[in-house]
This record gives C-alpha cells, sequence and structure tokens, in this order.
C-alpha cells in the first residue's frame, strides 16, 4: 500500500469500514510510514472530538410539537377536500396554516391508501413525476401562488415565458369552450423549471405543465390518479404535457382532447 | 418558501371531521368508515412512531445545508410532508437516510427555486479545493493542537465554514453517523467518492481547525 491509498483508507479505518484485509494492509503501512501513522492519529483524534462534542442540533420545541401534536390526531375524512374558489390574498402563510396543510396532507394520503378506487402505478417511474405535479398544483392553489402572470390573453402570457423556460408553450384560449385562461406560472418540477399555463372550470383549477422532458413520452393520453386528483399526461410535438385538476375525469378529458387538438400542426397555438 | 399545501385545505379537514364523517357513513356505510378511520389512524402512528425519532438528524443536517434557523425549520417540516406522502410505497432502506435523502431533495428544491446551484452533485465541487494538499502542516504539534477545540461552538462554526459538498459529508458521517454506504445513497454518489471526499473534507477541517488555534493562541 501506498501513502495515497492510505490517506483514504485510514478514514474507513476510523469509520469502522474497512474489511479485515485491508484492515491489516493499512496498518503494516501505518507501522513503517510516520507520516502516515501522524495523519492517522491526528485525524482519529479529531473524529473522537467530534463524536465527544455533541454537535446535533436540538429542533427547535415548536417544530417538535407541531409535528408531534398532530399526527395522531388525524380525522378520518374522504379523499376529496371541500375546496373554495382560489383565493388571492397576497398575506403569506403563517407556520400553524402551513402546519395544518401537513395535516391535511396527511389526510389525503391516508385517503389515497384507502381508496379502493386507487389506480396504484408501481414502480412506474412517471410515478414520482405524477406525485410531483400533484404537489406542485396543490401548492399553487395557496394563496397569491397560482400565477406569476395574470390574464385571459394567450398573447400576453406566451411571451412572458421567454427566457423563463426552455421551451414556448402553447397557450390556447378556450374560454368559449367554458375552459377559462388565467394566466401563467413558473414552477419547478425535478428540480427543473417549468410552464404551467392554467385555466378554470367553473371553480375547479386546472394546471397544465409544459416541458421539454418531464416523465417518460406518451403518444396517447395516459390518465391517473393521485390523491384524488386527476393527472393526464401525454407528449405532442416534442413537448410532455402534464394537466392537473379536482375536475372530474370526463371533464378533464374534455379539457385535453381541446389541447391537443389545438396543438397539432394545423391546430390554433 | 417550499410546498405548502393550500390553507383552504386545513380547516375541513382538521374541525370539519363531524360533517366528514356523517356525510361518508350516509353513502359508504359504516364499517368501511371505521375501518378506513382505523386505518389511517394507524398508518399515522405508525409514521410517527418511525419518523419523529429523526427530527434532530433532519433538522441538524436542514440547518447545515440551508444556513440559517427559520429555513432549516421549513425545509424540515417539508421532508416530513414529503416522507409521509410516501410512507405507503416506502419499503426501505433505514428511516434515518430515507428522511435525510428526502431533506437534502427539499433543500436542493429550494436551491434551484432560488436560483442558487448548493445541493447538486459532484460536478458542483470546487477543483480548487480538490487539487489542495490533502494533508497541510500544523503549525503546532498535531498531538495538542486539535484536542484544544472541545468546544461545540467552535467545532460547529469550522464545519458550517466548509463548501457544500464537504459540510455534507461532515455532517452525514461525523453527526447524523450515517455508513458510507447509507452517505452514498444519500448524496446520491458510489461509495469510492464518498470515501475520497471523507478524506478532503476532513483534511479540510482539521487545516481550518489548525488555523483557528493557530489564532487563537
Amino acid at each position: 500500500m501506498n501513502c495515497a491509498e492510505c490517506e483514504i483508507l485510514l478514514h474507513a479505518l476510523i469509520d469502522g469500514e474497512l474489511d479485515a484485509g485491508h484492515t491489516r494492509e493499512v496498518e503494516a503501512h501505518v507501522a513503517e510510514c510516520s507520516a502516515c501513522a501522524e495523519k492517522l492519529n491526528a485525524f482519529r483524534a479529531m473524529h473522537e472530538t467530534m463524536s465527544a462534542a455533541n454537535l446535533k442540533e436540538a429542533a427547535p420545541a415548536g417544530l417538535r410539537e407541531r409535528l408531534d401534536a398532530a399526527l395522531p390526531a388525524l380525522p378520518p375524512l374522504p379523499a376529496q377536500p371541500a375546496r373554495s374558489a382560489v383565493r388571492r390574498e397576497f398575506v403569506r402563510p403563517s407556520r400553524r396554516s402551513f402546519f395544518g396543510g401537513f395535516a391535511a396532507g396527511a389526510v389525503l394520503s391516508g385517503a389515497v391508501a384507502a381508496s379502493l378506487m386507487l389506480t396504484v402505478f408501481r414502480g412506474d417511474g412517471d410515478r414520482t413525476i405524477a406525485d410531483e405535479v400533484v404537489s406542485a398544483h396543490i401548492r399553487s392553489l395557496q394563496p397569491g401562488h397560482l400565477m406569476d402572470v395574470e390574464t385571459s390573453d394567450q398573447h400576453t402570457v406566451k411571451p412572458w415565458f421567454d427566457g423563463k423556460v426552455d421551451v414556448a408553450p402553447p397557450v390556447i384560449d378556450l374560454t368559449a369552450e367554458g375552459f377559462t385562461l388565467l394566466g401563467g406560472r413558473l414552477d419547478y418540477i425535478d428540480g427543473e423549471p417549468v410552464a404551467s399555463v392554467v385555466y378554470r372550470r367553473r371553480k375547479h383549477i386546472i394546471n397544465l405543465f409544459v416541458a421539454q422532458r418531464l416523465g417518460s413520452a406518451h403518444a396517447s393520453v395516459s390518465p391517473r390518479t393521485v390523491q384524488g386528483y386527476n393527472v393526464r399526461h401525454w407528449s405532442q410535438q416534442g413537448l410532455d404535457f402534464w394537466a392537473v385538476s379536482d375536475l372530474d375525469a370526463v371533464e378533464l378529458g374534455e379539457f385535453v382532447g381541446k389541447i391537443t387538438a389545438a396543438v397539432q400542426p394545423n391546430g390554433r397555438s | 418558501m417550499l410546498a405548502r399545501l393550500p390553507a383552504s385545505l386545513t380547516c375541513p379537514s382538521l374541525s370539519g371531521t363531524a360533517n366528514g364523517g356523517s356525510r361518508v357513513c350516509q353513502s359508504a356505510g359504516r364499517e368501511t368508515m371505521a375501518g378506513y378511520a382505523d386505518d389511517a389512524h394507524d398508518r399515522a402512528r405508525r409514521f410517527r412512531d418511525a419518523a419523529l425519532p429523526y427530527l434532530d438528524d433532519v433538522y441538524t443536517l436542514a440547518r447545515y445545508l440551508m444556513r440559517n434557523a427559520a429555513d432549516a425549520e421549513d425545509a424540515a417540516q417539508e421532508c416530513y410532508l414529503r416522507a409521509l406522502r410516501h410512507f405507503d410505497t416506502y419499503r426501505g432502506p433505514a428511516m434515518k437516510p430515507w428522511l435525510l435523502t428526502i431533506l437534502r431533495n427539499v433543500c436542493s428544491a429550494e436551491f434551484s427555486r432560488r436560483g442558487r446551484r448548493e445541493v447538486t452533485g459532484d460536478c458542483e465541487v470546487d477543483t480548487r479545493t480538490e487539487d489542495m494538499p490533502l494533508w497541510q502542516e500544523p503549525n503546532a504539534s498535531p498531538e495538542t493542537s486539535l484536542l484544544r477545540a472541545h468546544d461545540g461552538e467552535t467545532i460547529r462554526q469550522l464545519v458550517a465554514a466548509l463548501p457544500q459538498a464537504f459540510r455534507e459529508i461532515i455532517v452525514l458521517r461525523e453527526i447524523n453517523e450515517l455508513s458510507y454506504q447509507e452517505i452514498a445513497q444519500v448524496a446520491g454518489v458510489p461509495v469510492g467518492t464518498v470515501m475520497s471526499r471523507l478524506a478532503r473534507a476532513r483534511a479540510m477541517l482539521r487545516a481550518a481547525w489548525n488555523a483557528a488555534e493557530g489564532a487563537a493562541s
């Protein structure tokens, strides 16, 4: 063993991660090399000092109490919460209200677990994306979070995305067909910026996420349900689309049908 | 900052139990409802028992990654929210590395939301620090110099001053006490990278430690 190898492996020795064979090799090297022996001693002393210093931070009492108090007290509720129309107050939610959201999330997940209607996509790479897309949808319903650009004019929304995302998302005005264009928003899914075009059907919000690559390519529309939300995913014109809403499956299907028709090369986007 | 559920969701779920319950009982029948309630309650209790003991670990890593208490608290909270959401499909690994992986993702997402790149992959490691010699001779003699700074606050500051990738690996090993395999999983790098990065991180920490003591004495 040379010194360069020893410099790496002596840490594994200190941390108890070395097998017997390598342990013997390191010890044999250290017995003959005073420089490496000195390093081993110094790093071991540092490791032991740090272990003894109890460096772990205690979580703030408030955080612990909020988590602790809410978890066992979960009320049984069906998956679909009553949802009022999206509010627009520009108020930063308090920690308490956020935490209320935590409890609600727990209820939703619990409901999903118990629901016989749930379609489970185990081992499906898109499932993680679907979860994130639904999380982004739920987040967007937070007061003040729905829109970055608020207008029903598609010619205002489309240029707004310029330079913010690496795609030019199709922005289609479907107001005449009962889907009101509300505006656009920049979101982050899977760590990447994603364009979201926001529509409304009656009191139901639809987020249409558009990105160059977001999940696997699906030529046909792939439906699923996550936490009680309907999700539709498809690929068209080299873009990935994810539509999410609490709208029922039939109406969301109608929405998707209108978007796919309009995105066609001879469509109107 | 991080993913928040709408406040409008909270009221019905927390205070509207009676209404929600009776509505379901009418449509779904008593047995199903009772089974469901047990299920959700049992699940919440299992999650609580399994995950809450690691709150200090989660908060500590959050504190070192986010660098301030309020952001760390938000990140830890979001971590538990996500963990609960995925608890049904959780099949291992051990709970602590699983939670820390989620926390790290939460912090990454927050950094990229802010347009900073702090908790990303290997490529983010500053090449200048990679090229530094592993060993820098201390000014004082090695046996005595290290052991003077017993006080935790000094050590915390030294760790906090390390570049992100090295700070993270020191915290995961020395404070969260993860194995190399678990660190590899949390940081999303091979075990070999964990070993070389840890050697580098400890060398940097030791150099800073010696410098601090040199300045103090």
